[in-house]
């Protein structure tokens, strides 16, 4: 008998961040120095809609977005304050940002230069994956294929120079939090992975020696849900698929650059808003999930909070969850084992049957003509939406059971609410007016015919096949903003409205009879009004969270209503000259970026102003307690948060506001 | 409060219709819809009050159909475009298909029929096709007609391919057919007589390629001999919506084909020809083929109705009225003695 050695050289613990920034550079940088002294060894930078999607603090359409869900960054001048005494040298970054990569990187580059630092030195990642930006995340701006020209002039340039550098973040993450099924995750992950690097190939940036290289950067965000042991089996499904696709397909010999190496954040959508302290054993159980098998273990690892469900996390709320991947690495034994599930026949068979599910999804998006023309044509934003609708219909009739939703409802008061925050971190709302003056302050200290020039010469290399990042960080040396920046590719690329998706058959289920029920009051109360009931769905603002938008116009159309859905980042102003030309009996407005109070009293002042103040509003989305209330003394009928899982009952509502507002007696409870 | 029982007044409603106001059509469009005996009463006279010259006589009435992702609403938008440049104003009737098993619809197409600027002279209104299936939503002509009271243009978008865009043929002046590059289907359909030849036909996608330049070449093959039924030369273009590119030469086509109608002096009697067939399909809904026959029979209604040049809900409710009493009349006779 041979010993079977169980004990190895301890691992290293993975990289340790926390996806953070907020108001300002200077608050944001004073939080990651914070962070930095407890123990993080990572920055993890958030920053605001305004500035993933291109638009300087003063546009119309950045309007209550300044700073609140991530830091503003509008020009050379922030990216210094960002990193003002964090030496950029020795920093590992991780930067969220797509549409804009080029830009941001741009900046940084520039802002290091500026500390003394040759960029050849810098560590970190830029996620630069514009596809799952069409299927989830939202924040695109140019059409599918001039964005993948930025996305791979970005790998080129920090593959020829920047030689440790994480060019891009292929994301499943994102996908999952869509409603994707693990086997979609790796379908659809690995596709686009496929799509990048055949572009990059094509594009004859990269000479042939060096494609190796570009694999070897070419990292993963991958998602961890509560089913963990799926999850671990997922993740060596990944590792497997990853390893053959650079053999076979780009011929890479050396193993190392073959290495699947990613990230991960936790599951999210899966926390809630009741019973919010639950979330907590959910993110430890979903991080066993990326730790467990040393074969497949994250790279890098940051935590939502247990508040996620609630609002922005505080700074207590990310040390906790920071705590909890130390407690982990340093407190456990986890890293002192070989990979623990080796030879286990159970995993084997469950990464197997992963790997033929994800190979005949890559099959369907092959015969799409590939994964660009396959967010094209909605095929795999209808497949997500589809697994969506599955889960939420699988919840509805307590097929999968959530503690606090569908199963132990029940809770004593939660004291980590109580507090005068509600338990979350408010945003300054002076935030967006004091980074206007700074940005007019920048702007008039400027050399005008230095930036006049840098932009020409953008212009001509955006319009020419010439990478993108050198006229790019010329332009950030010259103190050129983001919104000028975005401007110039957005005239020349063109701008896009993804699919929404949402136009997917009934699911084939079983209507109970409270759906039938619904279906009754909709049928009726449309024949007492004299037409169907229609409803329009509207996402004012920039914010991209679609789910939840997506799946109330699906259920509404499944109990009976006709459904207006135009899909995400509208302006107030056009959704409201929808609803008028649609002659809606009631409109809903989807808002989880927090801006829901300037956007709705936008859409509610414009709604007086068409004599429209008869149809009723309501919105849904994160919108904390007070907000509620504010908001229906501005005469919104009613304001939905993720505690209304039951979209039954939501739609009851509905039918009964319409009821209500145009003189019917309302229905009584759904039985 | 707005209650159920609240009806806009058509007088006040056809007057700001005429004015083209917004808020109006929209009501009107809402009035139109309404099924319940006391709006259509009012529907009716309100389109009695719109002038008689624009609903019957003037404009463009435009069907624009082909198969599912075609490209028809971002043809649509860019059309738009065009026409706003040339001073014309538009509206859009943009018809989904609903779920046969809730009765509720998605309607998507504003989505793609956004051209990037908020205009005041254009208005889509979207329409689901509520059962009517393989066909269009009763209300589209009613819905129609007060458009051109207001706009230039009407366009109706529509789903279908093979049989199934033929009604929107029976309904507009000019009927545009958007196919889909190397799907071979239209073209199979046109071959086979299926498919009634449309005004016009377009390969979008033309930025695709070898498989739009093939699609074009089967389609004028096909046409060659095909002539529509009135001596209309059918062409056959390309176009890209995304690009912008052949989008005036299709806008050019359509109109030719307006002045080809004026000067055939067609547009009128087709018009008037649409809704006395929109009447005897409703008739027909009611009261069957021999409710028709009861009537007249088809040839001599259609005639009827086609010069009787009241507004659609009157020509119904005057058939309705005497298929009524000339049925009733014996039948209550009966119902009395046992
Ligand atoms: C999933 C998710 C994502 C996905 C979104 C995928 C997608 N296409 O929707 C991804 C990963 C892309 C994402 C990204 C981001 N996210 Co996010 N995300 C979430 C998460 C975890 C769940 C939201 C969700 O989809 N729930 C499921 C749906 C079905 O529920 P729902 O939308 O709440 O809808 C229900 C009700 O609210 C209501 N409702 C909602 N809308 C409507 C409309 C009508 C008409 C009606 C009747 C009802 C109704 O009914 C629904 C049914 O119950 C929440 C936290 C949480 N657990 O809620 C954070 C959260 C919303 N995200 C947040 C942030 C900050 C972001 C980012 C902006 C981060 C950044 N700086 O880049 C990015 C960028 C997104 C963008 N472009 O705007 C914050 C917002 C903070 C705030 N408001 O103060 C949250 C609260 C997390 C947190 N605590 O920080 N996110
Ligand atoms: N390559 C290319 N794609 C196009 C063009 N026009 C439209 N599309 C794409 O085709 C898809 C369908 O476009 P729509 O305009 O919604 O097509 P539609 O015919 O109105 O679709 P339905 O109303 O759903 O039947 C979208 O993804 C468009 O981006 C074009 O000229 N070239
Ligand atoms: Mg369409």
């Amino acid at each position: 008998m041979t010993s079977v050695k169980t004990e190895s050289k301890k691992d290293h613990p993975w990289l340790m961040r926390t996806y953070s920034g907020h108001s300002s550079a200077k608050a944001s940088n004073e939080l990651y120095r914070t962070n930095l002294s407890k123990g993080q060894t990572g920055l993890s930078v958030a920053f605001d809609l305004p500035t993933q999607t291109g638009y300087d603090a003063d546009h119309p359409l950045a309007r209550g977005e300044v700073g609140k869900v991530g830091v503003p960054i509008g020009h050379i001048g922030d990216m210094e304050t960002l990193f003002d005494q964090i030496p950029l040298g020795k920093m590992n970054t991780s930067m969220t940002i797509n549409a804009t990569a080029a830009w941001l990187l741009s900046l940084y580059i520039a802002a290091a230069e500026r500390q003394g630092v040759d960029q050849a030195q810098l560590q970190g990642t830029t996620q630069n994956d514009i596809i799952k930006e069409y299927l989830s995340r939202g924040t695109y701006i140019f059409p599918p294929e001039p964005s993948l020209r930025l996305t791979t002039d970005v790998i080129s340039y920090t593959v020829n120079r920047i030689p440790k550098w994480n060019p891009t973040n292929i994301c499943s993450y994102h996908l999952q939090e869509a409603g994707a099924t693990p086997v979609q995750e790796l379908a659809y992950a690995l596709s686009t992975a496929i799509a990048v690097l055949d572009a990059i190939r094509d594009s004859g940036q990269i000479k042939a020696d060096a494609f190796a290289n570009v694999v070897g950067r070419t990292s993963f965000f991958v998602n961890a849900g509560i089913r963990f042991i799926e999850e671990c089996c997922k993740m060596r499904a990944f590792a497997a698929m990853w390893e053959q696709l650079t053999r076979e397909r780009y011929a890479v010999d050396d193993a190392k650059m073959r290495r699947f190496r990613y990230g991960v954040q936790v599951n999210s959508l899966g926390l809630t808003e009741p019973q919010p302290e639950n979330n907590v054993q959910r993110i430890v159980l979903e991080m066993l999930g990326v730790t467990l098998s040393k074969k497949a273990r994250a790279r890098a690892i940051q935590l939502p909070a247990w508040n996620e469900a609630l609002g922005l996390p505080r700074p207590w709320d990310q040390q906790w969850a920071l705590r909890m991947q130390q407690v982990l690495a340093i407190e456990t034994d986890l890293l002192e084992y070989g990979d623990i599930l080796d030879g286990s026949p159970i995993i084997e068979a469950k990464v197997r049957s992963l790997i033929d599910g994800a190979e005949a999804e890559m099959q369907r998006v092959h015969e799409e003509g590939g994964m660009i023309q396959a967010i094209e044509t909605g095929y795999v934003k209808r497949q997500l939406v589809t697994s969506h609708t599955a889960r939420m219909r699988a919840i509805e009739s307590g097929d999968l059971k959530i503690i606090g939703i569908n199963s132990f409802t029940e809770t004593a008061e939660s004291p980590l609410t109580a507090g005068g925050d509600s338990g979350i971190m408010k945003v300054d709302p002076a935030a967006e007016r004091e980074q206007i003056e700074r940005l007019n302050a920048f702007r008039a200290a400027r050399n005008a015919a230095e930036v006049e020039a840098a932009l020409n010469n953008l212009k001509d290399i955006a319009s020419s096949s010439e990478n993108i990042m050198p006229a790019s960080i010329r332009c950030a040396h010259a103190g050129v903003t983001t919104g000028e920046w975005s401007r110039v590719l957005r005239d020349i690329f063109g701008e896009y409205r993804a699919p929404t998706g949402i136009d997917i058959a009934a699911l084939n289920l079983a209507a109970s009879d409270t759906v039938d029920s619904l279906r009754e009051r909709t049928r009726k109360t449309g024949e007492e009004l004299g037409r169907p009931l229609k409803i329009l769905v509207g996402k004012p603002g920039l914010d991209g969270h679609s789910n939840g938008a997506e799946q109330i116009a699906v259920k509404a159309r499944d109990v009976g209503f006709e459904v207006v859905y135009e899909g995400i980042r509208l302006t107030p102003e056009q959704i409201v000259k929808a609803a008028e030309e649609e002659g809606v009996h009631l409109i809903g407005l989807s808002v989880l970026s927090g801006s829901h109070l300037e956007l709705v009293e936008d859409a509610m002042s414009r709604l007086g102003e068409l004599g429209l103040s008869e149809v009723p509003v309501i919105v849904g989305g994160i919108v904390p307690p007070e907000d509620e209330a504010n908001l229906k003394t501005r005469g919104i009928a009613a304001v939905y948060t993720p505690k209304d899982s039951d979209m039954n009952l939501i739609m009851a509502d509905l039918v009964n506001i319409i009821r209500e507002s145009n003189g019917l007696e309302r229905y009584g409870a759904l039985h | 409060m707005l209650t159920s029982s609240t009806y806009p007044d058509p007088d006040t409603l056809a007057a700001a219709v005429t004015e083209r106001e917004r808020p109006a059509l929209a009501k009107a469009l809402n009035l139109l819809d309404d099924k319940r005996p006391e709006a259509r009463r009012r529907a009716a006279r309100l389109l009695r009050l719109l002038p008689h010259e624009r609903l019957y006589a003037s404009g463009h009435l435009i069907g624009l159909t082909g198969p599912p992702g075609a490209g028809k609403s971002s043809l649509t938008a860019a059309l738009i475009t065009i026409w706003r440049k040339r001073g014309l104003r538009v509206a859009v009737l943009a018809v989904d298909p609903s779920s046969p098993i809730s009765g509720g619809a998605l309607l998507g197409d504003r989505l793609r029929m956004f051209s990037g600027q908020i205009d005041n002279e254009v208005f889509i209104r979207s329409l689901a096709c509520r059962g009517e299936f393989g066909g269009l939503s009763a209300e589209v002509w009613p819905m129609s007609l007060v458009m051109l009271a207001a706009f230039d243009i009407v366009l109706v978008e529509t789903v279908g391919v093979g049989q199934k865009e033929i009604d929107v043929s029976r309904l507009t002046d000019t009927t545009v057919f958007v196919a889909q590059p190397a799907s071979g289907d239209s073209i199979q359909f046109l071959k086979a007589g299926i498919m009634e030849v449309p005004h016009l036909l377009v390969v979008n996608k033309a930025d695709l390629g070898l498989a739009a330049r093939k699609t074009l070449a089967e389609l004028r093959a096909t046409l060659k001999p095909a002539l529509h039924e009135s001596s209309w030369q059918v062409p056959a273009l390309a176009a890209s919506a995304a690009q912008g590119t052949g989008i005036a030469e299709l806008a050019d086509g359509i109109d030719a084909h307006r002045l080809w109608l004026l000067e055939q002096k067609q547009l009128s009697p087709r018009r008037k020809k649409f809704q006395a067939e929109w009447v005897l399909k409703r008739l027909g809904e009611e009261f069957g083929r021999f409710g028709i026959e009861s009537l007249g029979g088809t040839s001599a209604l259609l005639m009827e109705l086609a010069e009787a040049g009241s507004s659609p809900f009157e020509q119904y409710d005057a058939m309705r009225q005497r298929f009524l009493s000339n049925w009733n009349a014996p039948q209550r006779e009966r119902l009395k003695c046992p």
